[in-house]
């Protein structure tokens, strides 16, 4: 009885019980003892995930708000390979910069906790904590380096609108209890769909008030406006872990919310989500052409495949579930190895993520160039990568709802996209270095990561089929 | 076997990888593997033509394995006698476009290696594809090597050049996969479940005015690719700043990647769309003759000159392709043959003046014939080749193509009929300015004449221009029953271009104008049938 009360939350309680040790770790660290915290967090991780991979199919339930379907799994698999991804890539930037590692790590696993507990809530005050304890570990992250101004402001910036989308959020739920007269994501939709509330304003309130809270986690236009200057104030690695972990965890909840709870509105919310959609796509792209800041012309190519993956809300249908996850899992891992080249290429004085500092960079550090242009063609959207399978995957949801015109707009932004995107590439293998090479000095555990991230990159952009068919899988349970 | 076609040069690509070459001292073997491995690609793709019954319409070598089996996307290759011949002319192009760049790429050779053995798989792929999303995924990822090639190892202007040669074409092709896209949802629609094969597509019956969409999205994706006017400006660019090796592939097979998804793919998937937008693209393509070549006649720099013929000379192949007639499609593609053989060979040529000049300015020359005799020869056969010279090549490819459109509209004839003129033009003033006279600059005096290397580049590209003037049935034969077959196939949805012998009057536009045709052997099974939109091939028509 007991132990089938917990089996859902398994998969969580690894990744805090992780968090706690790395916690306790550094509590009882000597002065200038080096600890391998970032392990206790890997084991944590890992055993989360294969907690998930157990609970496969199994569609078991905690406490009545906590969901571990296969929908809730896969993104929580995807989380678990996010953090461990993140992990291997840290051990270099917190060695380097000085960075306090046990924080960093109990922090980072919190926020992990919360992403999976976002995933899989089936409660909207559920999912409102889960937001809260992602949102607040990750406030920290992104203010990490205390000597670094303009992290502190990025972070600054990113509390406050983000305190300010929460209340958003919290005011939606208030509504949403107010008609309904519950919270849990079944009862609000059998509820809605029972009762003729078409024309009920305060549904279309609540319903908007929990849009704008989404739109502002998943950095959707007009609410990306923290995106950029957070994404470029904290370190390149943290910001990596934002891009996919929290837009991750937001897009299932978001997609979890909006296709169980307000299925029944789809046709107000729809039209809506679509136009935020386009929005976030063109101004994604459009507005990355002109950075010249690598990281935040990053932030800006992370909003547009927010928008992207807009296009497979919108399209609802199987396909486009299914292609959520999908692109989740391809984008999270090329972004999070995009991010990842960026941070082993910085120094302790220098960030060295202006466009001009990767300015013949296959000239000293060919391997990584590679690796390099692997991720942006993926994020691109070039095949064979998982970026390609990606997109094809969610415009084929949106062709086969009707939506061509969606369909059209996102493949020719990709093409914007795609410009400045090969402008990193100019600059790494056509342009010649004007002042000293890089100086970094670059750790095996992050090459190790760049190399699985690549893998997985190629194995998605390839063989495809299992993870489409897993992911397929997954929508079938829920929704 | 035609798995080994393109995985041969990809794992020849992989093994490059694999050797370290750092400092450049393994130059020499790498080189030598690189052009081992072309030559076995080209092995098995004359081995492909060896084992080609000429006499079937079918397709041949057919591999096929489930790919992504929940979308019905299978791993679907096969070919016809139209791939058949593009496949051995991919094969036979990249040892040349090796052997060219033995000396000129001196930087960075391993990797050069790699991605143009890279480009030649992923070619080879395009062509061999019969099922669409295979094929989109060789399509696409071909831009990326050639996008290195470009912008690594070409001239001043590379990246500018290499970057609008990426989103040019990536432009058009995203409106295709759109297209695909659509396609497959249809067949869902229909059959209840996804396909990307090629030949069940064929069978679809789509709505007309779903056809001019989808129509115009494959088009306007191959357009930009032969390239068509107005869609032609990234080609000046790309074709100059790449390097020659670059160039004698760009020219020679990529460019025919346009045409050959015309004939493969836009035509036969949506017959009455064609039907009714060939004459404006034939319309484009004559303009893009006569103004190609008008182009081409005042260019200072060769390299843009010969690019410029291009577009002039992939107008024949479209306007054959328009034609959509036995004469007229067989015209296209062997005057496809024609122009990457021609083409390839005068970018060779014009690569080593280049090597040899650091310029490629017409006006830097003159005189040549008495410094580099042989050199000389092989460019005048190459020019005579490339103007359509009864007994080379391109004769052959042009006659055919105007035939074919001759029965159908001979007006387009006419002014294509200009624009062979003015290649003889362009291409003979050039050689004069260049080859002929005394010499006029020192510099020029002490230029060296071939080497054994580029007598191994030059002497195929000479021969095979002779053999496919001189025996055009060696050619010919095997790509007639595709050929017929195609032509049926979408001729047997369209009789609008066939005199009807019930007497109905199409409404489509430039049909009042007198352009009623009849087409050899196709009326008497076509007529009554434009209603029915579908692919059925049970209906070919008579031998030619």
């Amino acid at each position: 009885m007991f132990s089938t009360q917990i089996d859902a939350i398994v998969p969580m309680l690894c990744v805090t019980l992780g968090a706690l040790a790395s916690m306790g770790a550094e509590a009882f660290r000597a002065r200038d003892e080096r600890m391998p915290i970032g392990i206790l967090g890997i084991v944590g991780l890992v055993s989360a995930g294969i907690s998930a991979a157990l609970l496969w199919n199994r569609n078991t339930e905690s406490f009545g708000v906590i969901a571990a379907d296969n929908f809730g799994l896969f993104v929580t698999i995807v989380l678990a390979i996010v953090g461990v991804l993140t992990i291997m890539f840290s051990s270099q930037v917190l060695e380097r910069d000085g960075l306090p590692s046990g924080e960093y790590y109990a922090l980072l696993l919190f926020s992990i906790v919360g992403m999976i507990m976002m995933a899989t809530a089936t409660d909207l005050l559920v999912v409102f904590i889960a937001l809260e304890v992602l949102s607040l570990s990750v406030y920290v992250l992104t203010a990490i380096r205390r000597d670094h101004l303009p992290g502190t402001e990025a972070a600054f910036k990113y509390f406050l609108l983000g305190a300010f989308s929460s209340a958003f959020f919290l005011y939606g739920i208030a509504f949403t209890y107010g008609v309904t007269g519950s919270t849990r994501l079944a009862a609000v939709g059998s509820f809605l769909s029972a009762q003729s509330m078409m024309n009920n304003p305060m549904v279309l309130l609540a319903l908007g008030l929990l849009l704008v809270g989404f739109a502002f986690k998943i950095s959707a236009v007009p609410f990306h406006m923290w995106t950029p200057d957070a994404y470029e104030g904290a370190p390149a690695i943290v910001t990596g872990f934002m891009s996919t972990g929290v837009k991750a965890a937001a897009f299932a909840a978001f997609a979890r919310v909006f296709l169980s709870a307000f299925e029944p509105f789809k046709d107000q919310w729809a039209p809506v989500v679509a136009v935020i959609a386009i929005a976030t796509m063109v101004l994604g792209t459009v507005v990355g052409v002109a950075q010249s800041n690598l990281k935040r012309m990053l932030a800006y190519s992370s909003i547009a495949h927010g928008g992207y993956l807009l296009v497979g809300l919108v399209a609802a249908n199987q396909i486009g579930k299914a292609a959520i996850l999908f692109y989740l899992l391809a984008y999270s891992v090329t972004n999070l190895a995009a991010f990842g080249v960026i941070a082993l290429l910085g120094t302790r004085d220098k960030a060295n993520d202006s466009l001009r500092d990767y300015a013949g960079l296959w000239h000293t550090r060919p391997a990584l160039a590679a690796l390099m242009t692997v991720c942006l063609i993926s994020l691109g959207g070039l095949p064979p990568t998982a970026g390609f399978i990606g997109k094809w995957y969610i415009f084929s949801a949106a062709v086969s709802a009707g939506y061509y015109g969606l369909a059209v707009i996102g493949v020719l932004t990709s093409v914007i996209s795609v410009f400045f995107y090969l402008r990193v590439v100019v600059m790494m293998y056509m342009a010649d270095r004007d002042g000293e090479p890089v100086q970094a000095r670059i750790t095996g555990l992050g090459m190790a990561a760049l190399a699985v991230s690549i893998a997985a990159i190629f194995y998605l952009g390839v063989l495809p089929t299992q993870v489409l068919d897993l992911a397929a899988n997954s929508i079938a349970t829920i929704f | 076997m035609l798995t080994l076609s393109w995985a041969l040069p990809f794992a020849g690509a992989l093994l490059l990888l694999l050797i370290g070459n750092a400092d450049g001292r393994r130059d020499g073997l790498i080189r030598w593997l690189a052009l081992l491995v072309s030559l076995l690609s080209f092995g098995v793709t004359l081995a492909l033509w060896a084992g080609f019954d000429s006499s079937s319409a079918e397709l041949q070598f057919v591999e096929r394995a489930p790919w992504i089996p929940a979308f019905g996307i299978d791993y679907y290759l096969g070919i016809d006698g139209i791939s058949l011949l593009l496949v051995v002319l991919t094969g036979f192009l990249t040892p040349i476009a090796l052997l060219s760049s033995w000396e000129s790429v001196e930087k960075k050779v391993k990797e050069f290696s790699i991605f143009m053995l890279a480009l030649e798989a992923a070619m080879i792929g395009v062509f061999v594809s019969l099922d669409l999303f295979l094929f989109y995924v060789f399509w696409d990822a071909m831009l990326i090597p050639m996008y290195f090639l470009i912008g690594i190892w070409g001239y001043d202007q590379r990246i500018y050049a290499a970057i609008k040669f990426m989103l040019y074409t990536m432009a058009g092709s995203v409106l295709m996969l759109v297209a695909i896209l659509g396609l497959a949802y249809l067949h869902s629609e229909a059959t209840g479940s996804y396909s990307f094969d090629l030949l069940k597509l064929y069978t679809l019956d789509i709505a007309p005015e779903t056809q001019r969409w989808f129509f115009l999205a494959f088009a306007i994706a191959f357009a930009i690719k032969v390239p068509l006017f107005p869609f032609h400006t990234w080609l000046p660019d790309a074709h100059v700043q790449a390097p020659t090796a670059g160039s004698i592939i760009l020219a020679g097979v990529l460019l025919k990647m346009g045409t050959y998804g015309l004939v493969r793919f836009a035509f036969p998937l949506f017959p009455v769309a064609a039907a009714e937008f060939a004459p404006w693209i034939a319309l484009l393509a004559v303009i893009g003759i006569v103004y190609g070549a008008l182009v081409a006649m005042v260019q200072p720099d060769m390299k843009k000159l010969v690019a410029y013929s291009s577009v002039s000379h992939l107008g024949f192949v479209v306007l054959g392709i328009c034609a959509m007639n036995v004469q007229g499609v067989q015209g296209a593609v062997y005057q496809m043959l024609a122009h990457g053989v021609s083409t390839g060979g005068l970018f060779l040529v014009v690569g080593m003046l280049s090597d040899r000049r650091h310029t490629r300015l017409i006006a830097e020359f003159g005189g040549l014939k008495n410094v580099m005799p042989r050199l000389t020869a092989a460019f005048l056969i190459i020019t005579l080749a490339s103007i359509g010279m009864p007994a080379l090549n391109g004769f052959i490819g042009e006659f055919l193509t105007m035939l074919g459109a001759f029965l159908w509209d001979p007006r387009y004839v006419v002014a294509a009929g200009l624009g062979v003129i003015l290649s003889a033009v362009y291409m003979l003033w050039m050689f004069q300015r260049v080859y002929l006279g005394s010499v006029t600059h020192q510099e020029n005096t002490t230029l060296p004449d071939l080497k054994p290397r580029e007598w191994a580049s030059v002497v195929p590209l000479c021969a095979v221009a002779i053999v496919m003037g001189v025996f055009p049935t060696l050619f010919l034969a095997p790509m007639e029953p595709a050929v017929q077959r195609l032509v049926a196939q979408v001729q047997s949805v369209q009789p609008l271009r066939v005199e009807n012998a019930v007497g109905q009057r199409s409404k489509v536009k430039g049909q009042k104008s007198g352009r009623m045709v009849q087409v050899p052997g196709t009326t008497s099974q076509v007529v009554g049938t434009r209603s029915q939109v579908a692919g059925t091939t049970s209906q070919v028509p008579g031998r030619f």
